[in-house]
């Protein structure tokens, strides 16, 4: 195959990538666009393998089939409360993918460069093999944390700012010295310790960053692995890579700067890490409202559900970790038939991963055309009659919007107080992940329902039948 | 401890202050519960439900005084006229009385119970702080009254409440003035409101104008610059003369216009303050009607008759102090409820022991004598139920700061441009075409990007991440382009990145395609 074919293959592969981005800007083209991607995907590696592969098609082919098997089976037996976990393991894949590929084709490199040409190419190779192997190790951790197999609590190191700074340098330093010793035919020494000291810098990056946090790590780490691959492709002076990796990399952007918004903080702070750990136990209690929450049984609660017309729930991570949605839907399918109007709300930074709760009501059959986003249903809060918060805390906290010097002014939040009863299922009295006492516990129109949100609800469920 | 509910002695009295739903929650906090026989059947509740419950039911009063350590009333003790019955004289040494007792108005009785060694908490002196709204019976009536007394004009009143075009022609809605937007006036606002008619509320309080819109009803602005009407535990106080006449003006304009005018205006501890002139009265439509929920207090209107009903100049006025009463099934309930509360409340261990602690800012303020000892008046509560002024002024400023910060000079937009398109020269001076050309398209596919992404919809955001991830082991090519390489080592680097993208791809692509699978309407 001529090397044209290869190149017309790789235009339309990126076309079909961007038509299976495009497609997603709907439920109804949703699945379409899925399907773009596997046709550009195999068109750009069916040319690629026949048009410029020349030997060891068994170790190809045997890599693709066990990988893909591996593939498929993950993809089949994650539970729909464990996608976050599965993306960023994914996502340390590509990082991986890179550094790899870098390396090989550091080592593998007899094309003869020199000059500006030289010094730009391993430019890119240091670069690609850097954010390839933060990639990696960052999304290590946000995997192992996600996965709770270690705490999800920021982990913070004395200095950490300077010691981040000093990596920093660091890699810089070593840059400059690869690209040196590069020219003169060497450089693997450089290349390794840069790569040791990337990882190291992913591993203390996500350390630092907190539990609820993880909607922008996991955007940001997204991200990231689209640049990854951009800078292959710049390397290999491969457009397709290149197109596909600022695709990627500008939708992790956008993914990360909309999370950031919902939560009103910048980009740099959520990075830098350690949020919730400091200065918010002074502010809980400097504003400890003189109050005292209302419990309910959940007997009520089914009798308040059944006597709403508009009702209102907002799920949170909570709902995801008792495992609580295909209970929430069945109380949804009981209410809509005696004509309760049941609504969603979900809050951005819901979850541990954007659109998370979508997902996951998606799963447990919700229509979609009944959940809404906070822009969408923020001002219909006032006709609200019910509105269930289920395992949230800080994306309900109207401290947000009502005391100025909270941790969490100006953010965002799902306005439910305003609605005439507002139900909370909680395990306990603890404050949310940004350590912020949240004044909704106490107002006179709610109630709390303590105990795990799927017991409630399935208390809830039985007695509405 | 076993706690005694008698029956109602004042006339035309039909609540009772416990129900037997209440009362078996009463029992779960290890108390002993009797109820005079016939107590609650002015409210619906027979003896047999009580029963059920599992209340004693005792025929004779003395019997039920004697015995109970604690007596549950709705109204405060007093002498039956026919019957002689004097419930001050049963009420024994050391015993609890939990019910109304307008101290302020009742000095001689607060005495007599003084006299005779007991501990009573009184229900009208629950401070009002928002831990205590649960036992607040005031509100509780009040909002009964606020609804009863729509009911009571929609009785008096000629005509529809709401508007209808008919084939017999167009019914105008009623027009409805509520003076005082309380708990009473609140309720009847919605009341009104939910009946058809057109509400307007006044209330010196401008901070309830919020409350009035969020129930759709007009308020009624004064425009009276400086004068706030909020006293102390979120009640009204008395306001300047200045103020008094302008809001006479305001009601005189009404009144020619209005059908309807409900009345709520209380000062805790003074007589009502006289709102409606007769003067104002006269200019009222024929056939209007004044439901005065101050009569008790000697009315809001000039005219008013407490507990009756009276026709002047072609209005009617209702001046009924019962009107709690008048639904008294539901007023029994949520009273019964308050009640059981405050017993949650006096007995933290649930042992049906109650532990009278002064210490408690809502058992001080209720206990108005404590062993003989009269406490009344407590000492001020410490928090206004009314949203404090510094708090508003707080949060004006940053929402000033916010505006500034909106204004960005033209010079900050043109300046990151302007950077970027010199990074870009300098660029172009030194790297080799190839490397431009590259970054043509990179450039280029992130505009792309942009654009196409800011279309997703967020509740596909996790599908896009996966398809995003899918997509991005394009990085496949890469090893795919070594795998061919002489080197062993490259082959194998190569093999295995083949393996762990192939992972990416397929999982990705099936993943994301299970989950948009799974979206429906």
């Amino acid at each position: 195959m001529s090397n044209g074919i290869v190149t017309a293959s790789y235009i339309g592969a990126s076309v079909l990538f961007i038509l299976a981005l495009g497609g997603l800007s709907q439920p109804e083209t949703a699945r379409r666009g899925n399907f773009y991607g596997i046709i550009g995907m195999a068109m750009a590696l069916t040319a690629t393998i026949l048009g410029i592969v020349t030997n060891h098609h068994f170790i190809l082919f045997a890599g693709l089939v066990i990988g893909g098997c591996i593939g498929l089976m993950l993809a089949k037996r994650i539970a729909m409360t464990q996608m976050p976990e599965l993306v960023a393991i994914l996502h340390s894949l590509v990082g991986m993918a890179a550094v790899l590929v870098g390396f090989a084709n550091f080592m593998g490199n007899e094309a003869v460069l020199s000059g500006a040409a030289k010094t730009v190419h391993d430019a890119e190779t240091y670069v690609g093999i850097l954010i390839g192997a933060l990639t990696f190790s960052g999304s290590v951790i946000a995997f192992l944390k996600l996965s709770a197999r270690i705490s999800g609590k920021p982990v913070l190191l004395p200095a950490r700012h300077w010691l981040n700074l000093l990596l920093l340098l660091a890699a810089f330093w070593l840059g400059g010295k690869f690209i040196h010793l590069s020219a003169a035919g060497g450089g693997t020494l450089p290349l390794m310790a840069m790569t040791v000291i990337a990882l190291a810098f992913g591993v203390h990056m996500v350390m630092a960053i907190g539990g609820a946090d993880m909607p922008v790590v996991i955007s940001m780490l997204n991200s990231y692995s689209g640049w990854a691959a951009a800078a292959t492709g710049f390397m290999l002076s491969n457009d397709l890579l290149i197109v596909v990796g600022a695709l990627v990399g500008s939708s992790g952007a956008i993914l990360s700067y909309i999370m950031c918004r919902a939560m009103n903080r910048r980009f740099i702070a959520v990075i830098a890490g350690g949020f919730g750990t400091s200065g918010g136990g002074a502010a809980a209690d400097s504003q400890a409202e003189a109050g005292e929450v209302v419990a309910i049984e959940a007997e009520v609660v089914a009798d308040l559900l059944a006597n709403a017309k508009e009702v209102m729930i907002i799920p949170g991570y909570g709902m995801a970790v008792a495992q609580a949605q295909h209970t929430v839907s069945e109380i949804t399918r009981k209410l809509r038939e005696k004509k309760v109007n049941v609504r969603f709300g979900i809050h951005p930074v819901a979850g541990r991963m954007p659109g998370h709760m979508n997902v996951l009501l998606a799963e447990a059959k919700v229509p979609y055309d009944i959940v809404f986003e906070l822009d969408e249903i923020n001002d219909d809060f006032p006709h609200v009659d019910v509105s269930v918060v289920i395992g949230a805390n800080d994306i309900v906290n109207p401290a947000a919007q009502e005391v100025p010097g909270s941790p969490i002014a100006g953010m965002p939040v799902l306005e439910c107080w305003k609605g005439k009863t507002t139900v909370v299922l909680k395990r306990s009295m603890a404050t949310g992940y940004a350590g912020v006492a949240n004044p909704l516990f106490y107002k006179e129109n709610t109630r709390m329902l303590f105990g795990d949100a799927r017991q409630s609800l399935d208390a809830v469920l039985k007695h509405l039948s | 401890m076993r706690i005694g509910v008698p029956k109602e002695l004042h006339k035309g009295e039909r609540r009772v202050a416990t129900s037997p739903d209440v009362a078996r929650l009463i029992k779960e906090l290890g108390f002993e519960v009797a109820i005079e026989a016939g107590a609650g059947s002015e409210s619906k509740f027979t003896d047999d439900a009580y029963r059920d419950a599992g209340v004693e039911v005792v025929a004779d009063a003395g019997a039920l005084y004697r015995d109970a350590d604690i007596i549950l009333k709705v109204r405060a003790p007093e002498i039956h006229p026919e019957e002689g019955l004097d419930e001050t004289a049963l009420l024994r040494e050391g015993q609890i009385l939990i019910s109304f007792i307008q101290a302020g108005q009742n000095p001689d009785l607060l005495k007599a119970l003084a006299d005779r060694k007991l501990t009573v908490l009184a229900m009208d002196s629950i401070p009002r702080v928002s831990r205590a709204q649960k036992m607040d019976a005031l509100s509780s009536m009040a909002n009964i009254a606020g609804y009863r007394a729509v009911v009571e004009a929609a009785q008096h009143f000629g005509r529809f409440f709401t508007g209808q075009i008919t084939a017999a022609g167009k019914i105008p809605p009623a027009k409805v003035m509520i003076i005082g937007a309380g708990v009473a006036g609140l309720s009847a606002i919605g009341a009104a409101k939910s009946m058809g008619a057109i509400v307007r509320a006044f209330d010196t309080r401008p901070e309830v104008k919020e409350q009035v819109e969020s129930m759709d009803a007009e308020f009624l602005l004064l425009d009276f610059p400086g004068e706030d009407g909020a006293g102390q535990g979120g009640y009204a106080k008395v306001m300047s003369e200045e103020f008094i006449a302008a809001e006479m003006e305001l009601f005189a304009r009404q009144a020619k216009e209005v059908d309807i005018i409900i009345t709520t205006a209380l000062i805790p501890g003074r007589p009502a303050p006289e709102l409606i002139t007769e003067a104002m009265v006269k200019t009222m439509k024929e056939g209007s009607v004044i439901v005065d929920l101050a009569a008790e207090m000697g009315g809001n209107c000039k005219l008013t008759q407490a507990d009756a009903v009276v026709v002047r100049h072609g209005v009617t006025i209702i001046g009924y102090t019962d009107l709690p009463s008048r639904l008294a099934s539901q007023s029994s309930q949520l009273y019964a409820t308050n009640l059981r509360h405050l017993l949650a409340d006096l007995t933290p261990e649930k042992n049906g022991e109650v532990h009278i602690n002064m210490e408690d800012e809502i058992i001080r303020g209720a206990t108005v004598i404590k062993e003989g000892e009269i406490t009344w008046p407590p000492p001020p509560p410490k928090l206004s139920a009314a949203p404090q002024q510094a708090q508003a002024k707080a949060q004006a400023p940053p929402a000033a700061a916010a505006k500034v910060q909106k204004k960005a000079g033209p010079l900050a937009i043109i300046l990151p441009f302007l950077v970027g398109a010199l990074a870009l020269l300098g660029l172009g001076s030194v790297a080799p075409a190839d490397f431009m050309s590259h970054l043509t398209v990179f450039v280029m596919a992130c505009f792309v990007g942009y654009m196409v992404v800011w279309n997703v919809k967020p509740s596909l955001h996790t599908p896009l991440m996966s398809v995003t991830n899918a997509i991005s082991s394009i990085i496949i090519i890469g090893a795919l382009l070594q795998v061919s390489s002489d080197r062993a080592f490259i082959v194998f680097v190569a093999g295995i990145a083949i393996l762990i993208t192939s992972i990416n791809i397929f999982g990705g692509f099936s993943v994301t395609n299970r989950m948009l699978a799974m979206f429906r309407k």
